[in-house]
């Protein structure tokens, strides 16, 4: 545990440090990351996104007999291999396979799957058991593990205006922007330059000196955060959606080099119950167009072997449609990454069985923590013990 | 100030949610009075939420309907669903905000945390909020029998799916190590005779318990140690027979009043007299807020005040008329603490993960953005659940409010500049204020009228990071 005293120190230089950046930005330049230091880019979709119409089994009849009226049919899936392809809103992303830039995990899932929106978001955000509940998410006890300095809440950069469990450790949280300019504006304002002025009695409450650390952390790396984004802002052009908006914010802040290794995007509506496919069509096109531009413009700047992209959703869907031309929560679901050096690109295992179900719903060939502990190790050079409480197999893909 | 006056604000943050001016006006009354009037007005008739009326049966409807009905009205009755648990959230926010009950209203805020469940049938939400309510302050027996047979909680837990032939643990396994004995004082072999011993515990379309006897697992069962063919209120028995669910009460109660910083062998001590008093929860906080060491300087100003305290706080300490109680909705899911969605049966965490740099940020300019129709652009996450989306929709844009002012000027006006920050900033605070924050506060204040520089220190005050505390 850190000691009030070296709290209240590092909150008054953080706060000090804030008011003369130039200096402060230098000081703050000797964490920059090394040329070949890799970078994890997560894509979270909420809502359980539809996996058997996102990589379609187009080789397996029991697909067809379970979704009469949703079903993909053979002829306009995208072909990837003899068995499965994509939904045909996701060309650009066919196109990313075929450059081998992505692998496809099928069946990923845990043991006794939580069918409840929140909860399964919550399994997968703290990579806990499905019996087990923590309070800090996996990537939050990676800053943990890995600040053996003093760690700056910019290592983990969420776009969006509100931080994720994911994101949150119990000594470090990483830091939510939707972009630099607005945070730098909010942190600017002239009630926020006040309270960032402001200082606690000698003898405050260690809450306090906690409240005044994250103050001067927010600010200085707002400023940060702002000051060096202008440095390389990407000029490539993304589409119009609120995902492609984020993914760039992404690839301005990677290329200007900024000193963070993960970064976190969600984007929701995946809650398919009725009338799925004019939904998750849309949704899918948003999802590949802004991907490929990201992947794509990365590409200009020769970033791609150093950024590997992960996108999951909560669960899967139920095998067979509803009524109402939708899909109920299901459990297992397939698990993309996307990166320049993939060990396997392609699919990394084999289609799942829809002749052996678990009560109408996949069964999981792969715990999502071996994935985990994998990225852990070999992309982030973490302790996956540590970080996930026990150990897991690593899994051959980094 | 003197320190009776921090006392007794302490209490009232604690017990309640936070001072309003009507206290700082009577703050010469002693600290006694103060908790008396306290308990006092917590004794009254529990004050019942009602979305759904009791004779209602819309909501057996609904749910006959939803299993039978055609998709058209199958999505109405959801919406109608969605909408009345919007409307029940803001009815509970407001009668936080409004009640003169407010001990009992705390510790039903308390006891939402402590058997928290989420379930999407607002009537079922409603009945287990008033159960919390009306038992929040009797016997802790009473109330875990009511939870453990309400119907929003059987259906979190999947009871309705625990049979004799295939029994669900999760009901039994969560009443264990979350709502009594705490992980560790318990083994797995009593998660399953807990399980068999609860089979058969149902509820009817009308929310009513029912005990389906053929479902019932009759047989003999070992459960800590001792045999017997146990039924579901025999294992709840054993359960508050053990110490340990005293202590784990205890604890956690000391916890959330008192300080996160436990001192265990005041909580030793308290769990015993909880015990022998069968678990009385009315007499455990009595003699808590009665305890000379519960006003000791390090047990004040030192929390973190929950989403939900902290906007209950603010309205109640500036006496604050909301234009429109949407906006509520959107701040909880901003600042991480929507009532009825609590992120899983375990509660929220609370404490420091409350705060991190987006709830900072907005903490620090909502009281501008309330009083002072500033601006704040910022939007909640969308978490892709059709039935919470309305959460993120709406902005700041629309938070608005007026303050009692006029009550601000009689209590703090009349006095040189200095005189009045340092009052307003007592009333405030829990926390001293640094000489540097006297000064800032003071700083571009706003001198056109008394009103107005009132106004203007208080929002300062209240910008404060001392103000996340209580």
């Amino acid at each position: 545990m850190i000691s009030r005293r070296s709290f209240l120190q590092q909150s008054s230089l953080a706060v000090a440090g804030s008011l003369l950046v130039p200096a402060f930005l230098k000081s703050l330049e000797a964490q920059a990351l090394a040329p070949d230091d890799k970078i994890l880019v997560i894509i979270q979709l909420s809502g359980g996104n539809d996996g058997l119409n996102t990589v379609i089994p187009f080789a397996d009849d029991l697909y067809y007999k379970a979704r009469p009226g949703l079903a993909v049919e053979p002829a306009k899936v995208l072909r990837l291999n003899d068995h499965q392809g994509l939904h045909p809103a996701m060309e650009q992303l066919q196109s990313l396979y075929k450059d081998g830039l992505m692998t496809v995990f099928n069946s990923v899932g845990y043991p006794n799957p939580d069918r409840s929106h929140f909860r399964s978001m919550d399994i997968w955000q703290t990579a806990s058991n499905a019996d087990e509940y923590k309070t800090t998410g996996w990537l939050g006890r990676y800053l943990d593990a890995s600040c053996t300095r003093q760690c700056q809440p910019h290592e983990a950069i969420e776009v969006d205006d509100t931080l994720s469990l994911a994101l949150k450790g119990e000594l470090v949280k990483g830091i939510a922007l939707q972009d630099p300019k607005k945070l730098y504006a909010n942190v600017h304002s002239p009630i926020f330059e006040k309270v960032a002025q402001a200082k606690p009695t000698e003898a405050a409450h260690e809450n306090v000196a906690y409240l005044y650390k994250t103050i001067a952390e927010t600010s200085s790396s707002a400023d940060y955060i702002y000051e060096k984004s202008k440095i390389q802002a990407s000029k490539a052009a993304y589409p119009a959606s609120q995902l492609a908006k984020r993914l760039k914010t992404v690839a301005s802040l990677i290329n200007s080099g900024v000193a963070s290794r993960v970064y976190y995007v969600s984007m929701s509506g995946f809650d398919t119950h009725v009338r799925q496919e004019a939904q998750q069509s849309r949704l899918l096109k948003e999802y590949a167009d802004g991907v490929a531009a990201f992947v794509r413009d990365l590409q200009q700047q020769k970033r791609m072997d150093q950024v590997m992209i992960l996108t999951f959703s909560e669960f899967g869907r139920r095998v067979g449609q509803n009524a109402s031309n939708g899909t109920d929560h299901g459990t297992a679901n397939n698990l993309l990454v996307i990166n320049g050096k993939l060990r396997k690109p392609g699919f990394f295992n084999a289609a799942p069985n829809l002749a052996d179900l678990d009560d109408g719903d996949l069964k999981f060939q792969l715990d999502f923590r071996n994935l985990y502990a994998t990225l852990l190790r070999k992309w982030l050079q973490a302790d996956p013990g540590t970080v996930l409480g026990r150990n897991f197999d690593l899994v051959d893909f980094v | 100030m003197t320190a009776e006056a921090r006392k007794i604000q302490h209490l009232y943050h604690r017990a309640g949610f936070g001072p309003e001016i009507a206290n700082f006006a009577d703050q010469k009354k002693p600290l006694a009075d103060h908790r008396r009037r306290l308990f006092a007005d917590s004794q009254a008739k529990p004050e019942r939420l009602s979305v759904v009326s009791e004779n209602d049966l819309r909501a057996a409807a609904v749910l006959k309907m939803a299993a039978l009905g055609d998709e058209e009205d199958k999505k109405e009755m959801v919406k109608d669903i969605v909408r009345r648990g919007r409307e029940l959230n803001l009815l509970w926010l407001d009668q936080m905000a409004g009640t003169k009950a407010v001990l009992r209203e705390k510790m039903t805020l308390f006891w939402h945390g402590h058997f928290a469940c989420r379930v999407l049938n607002a009537f079922f939400v409603q009945n287990q909020n008033n159960t919390l309510r009306s038992l929040a302050l009797g016997k802790f027996g009473d109330l875990l029998m009511a939870v453990s047979k309400d119907a929003a909680m059987l259906n979190f837990l999947n009871n309705k799916q625990n049979k004799k032939n295939s029994p669900n643990e999760n009901f039994a396994r969560e009443v264990m190590e979350l709502f009594t004995l705490g992980r560790g004082h318990y083994t797995e072999r009593d998660v399953k005779e807990a399980a068999r011993a609860f089979t058969g515990w149902n509820f009817d379309q009308e929310g009513q318990f029912v005990f389906r006897r053929f479902q019932h697992d009759a047989g003999e069962k070992t459960f800590r140690g001792k045999t017997g063919n146990f039924t579901g209120e025999d294992v709840l028995q054993m359960i508050l027979n053990d110490r340990q669910t005293a202590r784990f009460i205890t604890r956690k109660i000391y916890r959330y009043f008192v300080n996160e910083q436990v001192d265990e062998a005041l909580v030793e001590e308290l769990s015993k007299s909880f015990y022998e008093s069968e678990y009385d929860i009315g007499q455990l906080l009595a003699t808590v807020f009665a305890a000379d060491w519960f006003y000791d300087p390090k047990n004040m100003g030192c929390q973190i005040k929950a989403p939900v305290t902290y906007l209950t706080g603010l309205r109640r300490q500036f006496g604050a008329t909301l234009t429109d109680k949407e906006p509520l909705l959107f701040a909880q899911k901003l600042l991480g603490q929507v009532v009825f969605y609590p992120p899983n049966v375990a509660g929220w965490p609370g404490g420091k993960s409350w705060i991190d740099s987006s709830t900072i940020v907005t903490r620090t300019l909502l009281p501008s953005v309330l009083f002072r129709d500033a601006d704040l652009p910022m939007e909640a996450k969308d978490d892709g659940d059709v039935n919470t989306e309305f959460l993120a929709r709406s902005n700041f844009k629309l938070m608005k409010a007026s303050a009692n002012w006029a009550g601000f000027v009689t209590a703090f006006g009349g006095k040189p500049e200095t005189e009045t920050a340092a009052a307003l900033a007592h009333f405030l605070l829990q926390c001293d204020l640094s000489s540097t924050n006297a000064r800032l506060v003071l700083q571009n204040a706003d001198r056109t009228s008394n009103e107005a520089l009132i106004r203007s220190l208080a929002i300062n005050i209240a910008s404060l990071p001392e103000y996340q505390l209580c």
